[in-house]
């Protein structure tokens, strides 16, 4: 072979190539290539024309300088010169140097598509290549734009030459890939499939990349290329291992064509036609039967080029899917692999395995080589080998082997690589929620996953340990147990102290019985933790504290000290100081009822596709994630909000003081559509749930003027009312939740039939937008027809007084009584709060029994004033109530009482 | 379809790079320093496959040279080793054992021999014949081009 060309053509690269080399220093190469960047710019720049020869050159050195780093700004012209050249070499270094350095100057793309179109139709092969090469290299729209209607014509001439054929089908590749809508193939479609019975085997090698990605594309239109491959498939490898000359290699007959066909094969379908199925299956049979052979040759070269071929093979059979036969085959060969010397196919064979774990057909057969697998995890050297042996073991486990895996895994974990250990617990944490059978177990698990791996659990593990907690109460005791029992530790994770400051904060009671977990020895231990952790954490622990004030009134006291100290209500971190500032308020002026409305118990978690999920699939991106799993989580539409939204922080931060008040309650979350911004959203017919769960938001503001109406995911709905006689002033408020705004936004106004009928409503229209994260105000004016109760005026009035009307009022339609069982708290103060919030006077002094409730009120209406007098008298022993009401209008007595029944 | 194919020395020095999709020079560099760093530590007997950000890199040395390709998610890693191999080959054909230095000197030669072996990231020929004799091809034309010049105008200094 030529030895030509070695060292041959410029001497005054090769010597400066030589100096660069020579440099001892970084400082001492810049030097030198600055030396040559003047002197090139002052050869470009000098009045002598330059030749050809030495424009070569230049540029060439220029194209050095260039691949060493550095930035090159000029010659770009001179290159561009080069390309319009007779000979051949200063063309080529013309083309590589704007191969590798074009830039988006517009003036010089318009040149150089100038350049290329001469050389496209000189009809010179050589040239022509050239010109295809740099088109292919650069693809920039320009470029498409000018030549994507030229090379399909080039392809399929009947008088081009096959390298010209070679290059003009990668040429259309690349301009496809970049530009699509400029290449049209349409008439040339079929012409172009039928390059795959080319009689030169390079043309078809170059033309079935081509094919191959317009068949992704386009299936139908291309789908036709089916049978041509198979018989050419079928050719290949039944020839012998001599037949196909150059495109033999190492013994194996054309290796990348038979895999290109192979992968051309999976953008389709099993073949419909039988006899093309048959001699397909035929194919992948000897493919199979071909590993089994001895090798006829010991390179490794014969061995990869065979083996490529069968894992294409494998993939093609995974992909079909519906040959039990050819899946277990498969699968055994990989087995073979599995356990052998090369490092490269046992990556490979577990790489594959993991696919053929979520077929039906094989996933049996795959779970036989869980202890192969297991060994490959504890002993293979290589980290990669390693992570692919933990992702097959992910993809194996079912049912049936999840302890066993599970328990593998969080031992591996111990001395796993830094750079897999985030993946690997997001797996256990998967493994062990989706196969817990029961849930004890899977709470061991992650606190296991925590102590092992702490730094490694991102929030959403301890997240989603907390909301299955939560979502179950068989789990809460033990729970509470494991986690007091983890806290003993001397050294424990923060991610520990935060799992367990939340679970103690809800479910501590649940072990407070024991005296060794008592809730002072509970609180204790909480609080030891507390100076060792970061900001969130404290602030979490705080709120833990809190709840224990109602969980255990003993403990008060202590926390209320804990609180009150400057540490933490003059803590330089205003989220700790507000918390301190606020819990101990809250602990000393709220009555205990009030604390336990507020510090009530969480309540359950929407269940939704589990968060730690999501992020497994952003961090590997959706193609790794098996379809077994996508399966079972389609819903994915309603994480609007992310998973955090509903993340304890957000959930016990008591900023609102609609919070405070107790109103608000579990927001009903409805399957909220996928990009709110752009469809309309019905919310409250869309939500299912919403619509009674409003009603009985509505009871709530019977003795109540202001809070939250209505929330989900998209939409907060706030109300505060006013009412002066009969009339009353409704505002509402519509808060858009989301980050996207709200077009064409509507409200109407539906009440009850039966109130609706005793009211007139007047609504002002509000604009239809509302913008994210925005909130928008709409004013009703109500005026009383008839009686209802928000109309009520207080009315004072002495002991003598009361019974006095009280008795005028005698007639039994003016009289509704009814006895029921309390729903809310008993608490005095609460009641009392609830039946001023009524709008009624609360006479002190009147009934002789002090626990008793005496109110009167006037209700107004247009046309008529009501007078209303109650009795309410609590008995705390049975939990029940006796109420009674009298009105100088009969109906009003018996819907009053009916209402107001629902409100203890 | 292959993304992108470096030569790297031992040292860290990077001796050829080819890139079949349009990427910023900044993000170039970043890549290239970032994937020297990751197959430079890797030991001798560790496979040849790995996986990094979206992409499989196939890589495998020749004495002094590292090969490093990147690949898409549905190639194969196993016929991308052959690429590589064809390639030294053709270029151990072309300069007669090759080593390091002829691909240093005569980089633009390497850069041909690779185009007509590899095009838009995909194999235009596997034939070890049809590659060469393009390249013969255009050596021919080249001295037809090409005539005798003294060493001193080589050196600029005549």
């Amino acid at each position: 072979m030529p030895a030509v060309s070695k060292g041959d053509g410029m001497r005054g690269l090769a010597v400066f190539i030589s100096d660069i080399r020579n440099c001892k220093s970084k400082e001492a190469e810049i030097k030198r290539i600055n030396k040559e960047l003047a002197n090139i710019r002052s050869k470009f720049k000098g009045d002598k024309a330059l030749d050809g020869y030495s424009k070569k050159k230049y540029v060439c050195k220029l194209l050095f300088i260039f691949l060493l780093g550095h930035d090159i700004d000029f010659g770009h012209m001179e290159a561009v010169n080069l390309l319009s050249s007779n000979k051949y070499t200063e063309k080529q270094i013309g083309y590589l140097f704007i191969s590798v350095l074009v830039n988006s100057n517009s003036e010089l793309i318009r040149l150089i598509n100038n350049a290329i179109k001469n050389d496209l139709s000189s009809r010179n092969p050589t040239f022509m290549c050239l010109a295809l090469h740099c088109i292919a290299n650069v693809g920039s729209r320009e470029m498409a734009e000018a030549f994507a209607s030229e090379i399909p014509r080039i392809l399929v001439a009947g008088d081009t030459m096959d390298s010209v054929k070679q290059s003009a089908a990668l040429c259309l590749l690349r301009l496809y890939k970049t530009s699509p809508d400029l290449v049209l193939m349409g008439e040339w479609t079929s012409r172009v499939v039928h390059l795959l019975n080319d009689q030169h085997m390079g043309v078809v090698t170059a033309a079935i990349s081509l094919i191959t990605c317009l068949s992704q594309k386009n299936p139908d239109e291309f789908k036709t290329c089916v049978s041509l491959a198979v018989s050419r498939l079928s050719r290949i490898v039944s020839s012998a291992s001599t037949d196909l000359q150059d495109y033999t290699y190492y013994f194996v007959p054309a290796p990348w064509l038979s895999c290109k066909l192979l992968r051309l094969l999976q953008c389709y379908p099993p073949p419909e036609d039988g006899a093309v199925k048959g001699r397909l299956v035929e194919c992948l049979e000897t493919i199979l039967n071909k590993a089994q052979e001895p090798p006829k040759s010991k390179k490794v070269q014969h061995s990869n080029a065979k083996n490529a071929i069968l894992f294409e093979a494998i993939s093609l059979i995974i992909h079909y899917d519906s040959e039990p036969n050819l899946l277990v085959r498969a699968c055994n060969q990989l087995g073979q692999f599995l356990q052998h010397r090369e490092t490269n196919l046992r990556y490979l064979a577990l790489e594959s395995m993991c696919t053929l774990a979520s077929s039906e057909f094989s996933h049996e057969a795959v779970k036989t080589h869980i202890e192969t697998v297991i060994n490959a995890l504890k002993t293979e050297r290589d980290v990669s080998v390693r992570q692919r042996a933990a992702d097959l073991l992910y993809a194996m486990c079912d049912r049936s082997n999840a302890k066993q895996i599970v328990a593998e895994m969080l031992s591996y974990l111990e001395t796993a690589d830094y750079s897999i250990r985030e993946e690997m617990v997001l797996k256990v944490a998967i493994l062990a929620e989706k196969y817990a059978v029961d849930y004890s177990w899977y709470v061991d698990t992650i606190l296991n996953l925590i102590r092992i791996a702490g730094d490694y659990v991102s929030e959403e593990v301890w997240y989603r340990v907390i909301q299955i907690v939560i979502n179950r109460d068989d789990v809460q005791g033990y729970a509470a147990k494991t986690v007091f029992e983890a806290l003993q530790a001397p050294a424990c994770h923060e991610n520990m102290v935060k799992v367990g400051g939340y679970i103690l904060g809800e479910f501590g009671n649940l072990i407070a019985g024991d005296p060794r977990s008592s809730p002072l020895v509970q609180f204790n231990l909480l609080h030891s933790k507390f100076h060792l952790c970061s900001v969130p954490t404290r602030a979490l622990l705080l709120s833990a504290y809190i709840k224990f004030i109602n969980l255990f009134p003993e403990t008060k006291a202590t926390i209320q000290e804990v609180l009150r100290c400057d540490s933490q209500i003059r803590n330089s971190d205003v989220e700790l100081q507000q918390r301190a500032v606020e819990y101990l308020k809250l602990s000393s002026i709220a009555s205990t009822d009030v604390l336990a409305t507020v510090l009530e118990e969480m309540p359950p978690f929407p269940e939704r596709e589990s968060s730690i999920l999501a992020k497994l699939k952003k961090k590997k991106g959706p193609g790794a994630v098996s379809v077994t799993e996508l399966e079972d989580n389609k819903r994915e539409g309603g994480e609007l909000n992310g998973g955090g939204d509903r993340g304890p922080d957000t959930a016990s931060t008591p900023s609102p003081s609609a919070d405070l008040l107790g109103i608000r309650s579990a927001a009903p979350v409805g399957p909220a559509p996928a990009g709110a911004g752009s469809l309309l959203v019905d919310v409250f017919s869309e939500a299912g749930p919403a619509a009674p769960s409003t009603r009985r938001h509505f009871y709530r503001f019977v003795c109540k003027n202001n809070g939250v109406l209505f929330e989900n995911q998209l939409l907060q709905i706030g109300i505060k009312s006013e009412y002066r006689q009969n009339l009353g002033r409704m505002y509402l408020f519509y808060g858009n939740k989301t980050s996207v705004q709200f077009a064409s936004f509507m409200f109407c106004v539906v009440a009850l039939l039966d109130t609706w009928l005793q009211l007139n409503v007047q609504t002002k229209q509000v604009e239809p937008l509302v913008e994210g994260g925005a909130q928008i105000q709409q004013v009703l004016n109500i005026e009383c027809l008839t009686d209802f109760s928000d109309f009520f005026q207080p009315t004072e009035m002495a002991s003598n007084d009361f019974f006095q009307r009280w008795k005028q009022l005698s007639q039994p339609q003016q009289e509704a009584q009814k006895i029921f069982k309390a729903n809310h708290s008993m608490d005095t103060e609460v009641l009392k709060a609830k039946l001023l919030g009524l709008g009624t006077a609360l006479l002190d002094n009147v009934d002789p029994n002090p626990e008793n409730f005496v109110c009167a009120g006037v209700i107004q209406t247009k046309s008529q004033q009501v007078g209303c007098l109650l009795r309410l008298e609590p008995n705390a022993q049975a939990q029940m109530y006796r109420l009674t009401l009298r009105c100088s209008k009969d109906s009003v007595s018996k819907r009053l009482c009916e209402l107001l029944a629902q409100q203890f | 379809m292959m993304r992108f194919m470096l030569l790297f020395s031992r040292q860290g020095k990077l001796r050829l790079q080819k890139w079949y999709t349009a990427t910023a020079e900044r993000d170039k560099k970043k890549m290239v320093r970032e994937l020297m760093q990751i197959v430079l530590a890797r030991k001798p007997k560790m496979c040849s496959f790995l996986e990094w950000r979206d992409l499989k890199i196939v890589y495998k040395r020749y004495a002094s040279l590292y090969f490093c390709c990147a690949i898409e998610e549905q190639d194969n890693e196993l016929i991308t080793l052959e690429v590589i191999h064809r390639f030294v080959e053709l270029l151990d054909k072309y300069f007669g054992s090759v080593c390091e230095l002829d691909i240093i000197f005569n980089f633009e030669k390497a850069y041909f021999i690779l185009d007509e072996f590899l095009m838009g990231g995909e194999i235009q020929d596997t034939s070890k014949k049809s590659v060469l004799k393009a390249i013969e091809q255009s050596d021919l034309l080249q001295e037809e081009d090409e005539s005798p010049r003294s060493v001193l105008e080589e050196m600029g200094l005549a």
